[in-house]
């Protein structure tokens, strides 16, 4: 009785928030951060050859095969098509070393997959990064691997394999010391914060800026990252303020370090060109799920993790902090959307929600 | 459920099978977690860790039933920590005597026993309740129980971070070792998988059960 005639009155359609679409899905989000992905994978290829190539293929083979396992098991539907594991796998294989062994690249996207991402509930469930959980797994796991650098632009690149890529699965890589002096004459095996850290030798911008340095698979190219963070940022696929956040931060702390005594600390330049720190800002810090949604928190998240990287970077054992920072700011994520909840419009400023009725 | 029917409710076979299995102090109760992460990194410390605490749990218990009609109910719980604490004493010196190398790899977690909340658990809500053969038995089940889990545990941890198995390499000399299986983080990772296959054998069946009674 009571719905019939709720039913014959004039319709008017009650629905939650939000009301306003922008016609954008998730989709159509990541197939951009993927093209965008691509200049970078091929700078790559082209700077370590086939090893590079193949780690980049099998790292992104693994993050899709474990998604679609993961759907059947989880009984969700097939998520393949989002694109976003697509990214994971692209981002990972770009944060490993190229001469990194397949069997670990294997480990490391099974584990970002499934770990990293599917036991938290899926797509955007996700607490942290899926593929900085692989690549910290993998980092702790295989602490040598991980830190095994080559030489970029080594003639033969693209003749030959690095001879620690086929390592049989579950077995220890061969020692490449001495394949890599041979491969690059003064070929030093230390990245360019290591060699900092450790040696007191600053690489000079240009070497940055033509990748002309010791890194993993994708963060030597600053140029384009920034460009194609730019697309991104350009199309509104990306928030700017995150990577400008980070960068900003890292780049003011340093300059403080370097003030304060320039002998010790680099010059911000090389804070913010060195390791994986325009990568992790551009592509890491601005993933969706992991990343604050109020205004505020953006900076504040940004801010976090330009300032752990420094204080890593200059304080911590290891060279490399970006990665660490990176999740220690994906777990604060709810906390700072709580605290930085904007005014909801009409009410009085200073009046906290629930404090009067 | 009942295992032995006919006899006494619970029967001691059931008792028995209460903490190795159905109630076990590792993957159903959650108990005792601190020497299960810590200790956990080989099948071998896991083994003895878990029967010395299986030893430590039977004595205790056997003792405390005895004298629950005579242990003030203020001061229990200190009393049952005077007894754990001995039969851990004689526990400490015990694997001292047997292997010195098995002592310093189990370092405090052997005199830690005494704050095992399994122990204390154990003795509150069963030996004070009991007579002593069925709180022997119950405690036993227990321990083993808890072997297990720690077996379970230890072993997987050994077998892919060190590529062994109670020392024995499985792999061959060039096995890459799983640092992180070794590290604290991989106790957590083994122990959640456990969890994670055991939730999964528990859903399965309550869905089979479901299924026959609908279907009956």
């Amino acid at each position: 009785m009571m719905n019939q005639t709720l039913n014959q009155t004039p319709k008017i359609e009650l629905r939650t928030s939000p009301h306003i679409k922008s016609g954008r899905t998730v989709e159509q989000i990541m197939r951009n951060v993927v093209w965008a992905l691509l200049p970078i994978t091929a700078f790559s290829v082209w700077q370590y050859g086939l090893s590079a190539l193949l780690l980049i293929v099998t790292v992104t083979a693994t993050c899709l095969a474990t998604e679609r396992f993961m759907n059947r098991v989880m009984l969700t539907g097939n998520t393949l098509s989002d694109w976003s594991a697509t990214i994971t796998g692209l981002l990972l294989a770009l944060t490993l070393p190229p001469s990194y062994p397949l069997w670990m690249g294997v480990v490391s996207g099974f584990v970002g997959i499934a770990l990293g991402k599917f036991l938290f509930g899926g797509m955007g469930f996700n607490v942290f990064n899926p593929a900085l959980v692989g690549r910290a797994f993998v980092q702790a796991a295989f602490p040598v691997s991980i830190s095994t650098w080559t030489p970029a632009f080594a003639p033969g690149r693209f003749s030959g394999l690095i001879p620690t890529t086929l390592t049989a699965p579950l077995m220890t890589p061969p020692d490449i010391a001495y394949w890599a002096k041979h491969a690059l004459d003064g070929f030093t095996g230390a990245t360019p914060l290591a060699r900092w850290k450790f040696e007191n030798v600053l690489a000079t911008p240009q070497d940055f800026l033509t990748g002309a340095v010791t890194a993993s698979a994708g963060e030597t190219s600053a140029i384009l990252i920034l460009l194609c963070g730019g697309y991104l940022a350009a199309r509104k696929f990306m928030d700017w303020r995150i990577p400008v956040a980070v960068l900003g931060s890292a780049a003011l702390l340093a300059l403080a370090f370097h003030v304060f005594s320039p002998v010790r600390y680099p010059e911000p330049s090389f804070v913010l060109l060195s390791g994986g720190l325009l990568l992790g800002a551009v592509f890491m810090a601005t993933d969706m799920a992991t990343s604050p949604v109020t205004p505020w928190g953006v900076w504040i998240f940004g801010g976090i993790i330009g300032v752990v990287t420094v204080v890593i970077r200059y304080f911590g054992g290891l060279t490399e902090g970006v990665m660490y920072a990176i999740l220690f700011a994906n777990s604060l994520v709810p906390m700072i959307d709580q605290y930085t909840q904007p005014r909801v419009f009409g009410s009085l400023s200073g009046q906290r929600k629930g404090k009067k009725a | 459920m009942n295992l032995l029917p006919g006899k006494n409710p619970p029967g001691n076979w059931a008792e028995f099978l209460e903490g190795l299995w159905q109630r076990n102090p590792v993957f159903v109760m959650v108990l005792g977690m601190c020497p299960t992460m810590a200790i956990t990194t080989s099948a071998i410390n896991a083994i003895s860790m878990g029967l010395a605490t299986t030893f430590v749990l039977a004595a205790s218990c056997w003792m405390i039933s005895l004298m629950r009609h005579v242990i003030p109910k203020e001061v229990r719980i200190a009393t049952y920590i005077v007894i754990i604490a001995t039969f851990v004493t004689v526990v400490d010196y015990g694997i001292q005597v047997i292997s010195l190398s098995l002592y310093e790899a189990l370092g405090a977690y052997i005199k830690l026993i005494v704050a095992n909340c399994l122990v204390l658990g154990r003795a509150e809500a069963h030996a004070a309740r009991n007579p002593p053969m069925a709180s022997v038995i119950n405690a036993t089940g227990m321990g083993l129980g808890f072997t297990l889990g720690l077996f379970m545990i230890g072993g997987v941890r050994e077998l892919i971070g060190m590529g062994s198995l109670f020392g024995i390499s499985l792999f061959g000399p060039h096995y890459q070792p799983w640092v992180v299986m070794i590290l604290p983080p991989g106790g957590f990772f083994v122990m959640g998988l456990w969890l994670m296959v055991f939730a999964l054998v528990r859903a399965r069946r309550d869905h089979g059960l479901a299924a026959q009674t609908q279907g009956g």
